[in-house]
């Protein structure tokens, strides 16, 4: 099994056995390794119905709706980790979408594509046209990335609200990179984020 | 068709009948005895007893899950989903489906003989609950040696079952399938019902429901199945069936007669149904239907009627189904998800309704078989 390098870094941190719900989960590939390698019990949510039914068939629990409206059935801390991979940048209000995994979750894996990585600033410097790259590849009438944001825009965010990194991972192409110059240099960043106020503590 | 297990264990079959051991204490706090109970099996019981799936019907189904109907000859309503190699595949599963209590394809209803009187019950046939409907199932599991049920299943009326099963019996339900269903029978289900039932009651025939020894009240019944059949239905759906294409005429007839293809269509369906189902089980089995609240027979939160519960559920509902609407799965969801219970639900589309479930839906297919193959 090779998992996408964001999914294999997030199953890598994910303590054996942990309660995790997978946002925006697709074909469920990231729930199906946390359950059979981390013995993780583990949930999702996707939009897609096609996914749904994949996800399903592989014997997932996979609930059909949108990162957007239906994070708030979920009840408070009702899972240790909320996982929100490639889906923050496609959130209408990623602000609250990122409110709710740390409410949902004791902890919350967020990974997203950097707009700030120096091939999409040269190709709009040189270029003067949006960026179309492997991990940005539609354009930009048709993109379902409608909120775009770079590692240090998550960073400051993250400041602003008080929300504590527990750990990040940058990636160029499907190697790590450090954090030092991440901001240019990584394609990709995965966070582990936990809310200021909780204490680590269950309960 | 399928062919019966090798078992000569008579218990198991098509066309089985049982007498129930003991008497059934329902809902409405009668007690109903004797209770038989209709029924059919597909496959074979595994020796541990741990291969059984219970699939529900709806309204007005019955027990001919996968066999041809004995009075139309058409095949069994399920017949596309349950068998060999099928998503609820026989050569895995042990498969049960009985005629619900109430019902008039051999388990007992109005139409059976009250032993006090000697005489077809028809009105003072005690009033059944869905859950009345599930107690009953399981005393016939207890009669067949079926401690646990793989997983339950039901579409519509069905689904009810099936959550009122997870509900009530816990312990004994490993997975729950709920098709284009609901907890609760809103105010406009209970209005098409009440439509329904009026036009039974109003037809001469009908006679208080005593028309056993005379003419049946078919005409009323008929109009009851017509209404209830156009919210099986969707309007994108009779468009594309009917539009407002004429039958078998060129012109209208300024008249009332049936001028329209749907009208025609109605018709046939409201009358082919009276052929096969009792007017006063109508009135029974849609009464239940509208008692049906899973929340308020839990205190009133729906999450209470699921707390601690190791089942596994999966719903499916239909984007144009507007009898069930896909925000009454929801609302079974959230509940599923604030017990913490292990839950997965997918809208399909289908230009088809309520009826969806009942057609060639090949999601469908793949979801159900994906989550009955699917270990824990």
């Amino acid at each position: 099994m090779s998992l996408r390098p964001d999914l294999a870094i997030i199953a890598a941190h994910l303590p054996a056995g942990a309660r995790a719900l997978d946002i925006g989960c697709g074909d469920g590939e990231l729930m199906a390794a946390l359950r059979d390698e981390r013995g993780a019990d583990v949930r999702g949510l996707e939009l897609d119905p096609g996914n749904v039914a994949a996800a399903v068939g592989r014997g997932l629990s996979v609930i059909q709706g949108d990162a957007d409206t239906d994070l708030a059935g979920y009840p408070d801390q009702s899972f240790d980790y909320a996982i929100l991979s490639q889906t923050l940048q496609t959130a209408r209000a990623p602000d609250r979408v990122l409110d709710e995994l740390l409410r949902i979750g004791r902890f919350a894996f967020v990974s997203f594509p950097n707009f700030a990585h120096w091939r999409v600033r040269l190709s709009l410097l040189w270029g003067g046209r949006m960026p179309v790259t492997r991990l940005l590849p539609e354009r930009w009438y048709d993109t379902p990335n409608i909120h775009h944001l770079t590692i240090d825009d998550f960073r400051a965010h993250l400041a602003e609200r008080g929300v504590i990194v527990e750990g990040a991972w940058f990636l160029s192409g499907d190697k790590q990179t450090g954090s030092a110059a991440a901001n240019f240099l990584a394609e990709h960043a995965i966070f582990l984020l936990r809310r200021e106020q909780r204490s680590l503590d269950r309960g | 068709m399928l062919t019966t297990p090798s078992s000569l264990d008579q218990r198991f079959g098509l066309s089985r009948r049982v007498v129930l051991p003991e008497p059934l204490r329902l809902d409405g706090g009668a007690l109903l005895a004797p209770v038989e109970i209709a029924y059919e099996t597909y496959g074979t019981l595994a020796a541990d007893g741990g291969n059984a799936v219970l699939v529900c019907h709806a309204l007005t189904g019955d027990q001919h899950l996968a066999s041809a109907h004995p009075r139309t000859g058409k095949p069994g309503w399920w017949q596309r989903m349950v068998g060999p190699g099928k998503p609820i595949d026989t050569d895995r599963f042990f498969v049960i489906c009985t005629n619900v209590l109430g019902s008039c394809m051999g388990s007992t209803g109005p139409a059976s003989v009250d032993p006090s009187t000697g005489r077809p019950y028809a009105m003072a046939f005690p009033v059944i609950t869905i859950r009345d409907m599930v107690r009953a199932q399981a005393l016939l599991l207890d009669h067949l040696g079926v401690a646990r049920l793989a997983a339950v299943v039901g579409g519509s009326m069905g689904g009810m079952q099936a959550l009122s099963w997870a509900a009530t019996f816990p312990e004994r339900v490993e997975k729950c399938v709920v098709i284009a269903s609901t907890a609760r029978h809103s105010a406009q289900n209970i209005a098409f019902h009440e439509v329904g039932r009026q036009a039974v009651m109003a037809d001469p025939n009908w006679r208080g429901g005593d028309y056993y020894d005379s003419e049946p009240p078919a005409a009323g019944l008929a109009v009851a199945r017509m209404a209830a059949h156009i919210t099986y239905l969707s309007e994108a759906g009779l468009t594309e069936k009917f539009g407002r294409r004429l039958q078998a005429r060129a012109q209208k007839s300024f008249g009332f007669d049936a001028d329209f293809q749907v009208e025609s269509y109605l018709r046939h369906q409201g009358l082919a149904f009276t052929d096969r189902f009792d007017a006063n089980s109508y009135l029974y089995i849609t009464r239940a239907l509208d008692y049906f609240d899973l929340a308020e027979e839990h205190g009133g939160l729906l999450a209470n009627a699921f707390r601690g519960t190791a089942t596994r559920f999966c719903l499916v509902s239909f984007d144009t189904d507007w009898l069930y609407p896909t925000a009454e799965s929801r609302s079974i969801v959230h509940a599923l998800m604030a017990a913490g219970a292990p839950a997965s639900f997918v809208e399909l589309s289908s230009p088809f309704g309520h009826d969806a479930f009942l057609l060639d839906s090949p999601e469908l297919d793949r979801v159900i078989h994906g989550f009955l193959s699917a270990g824990r």
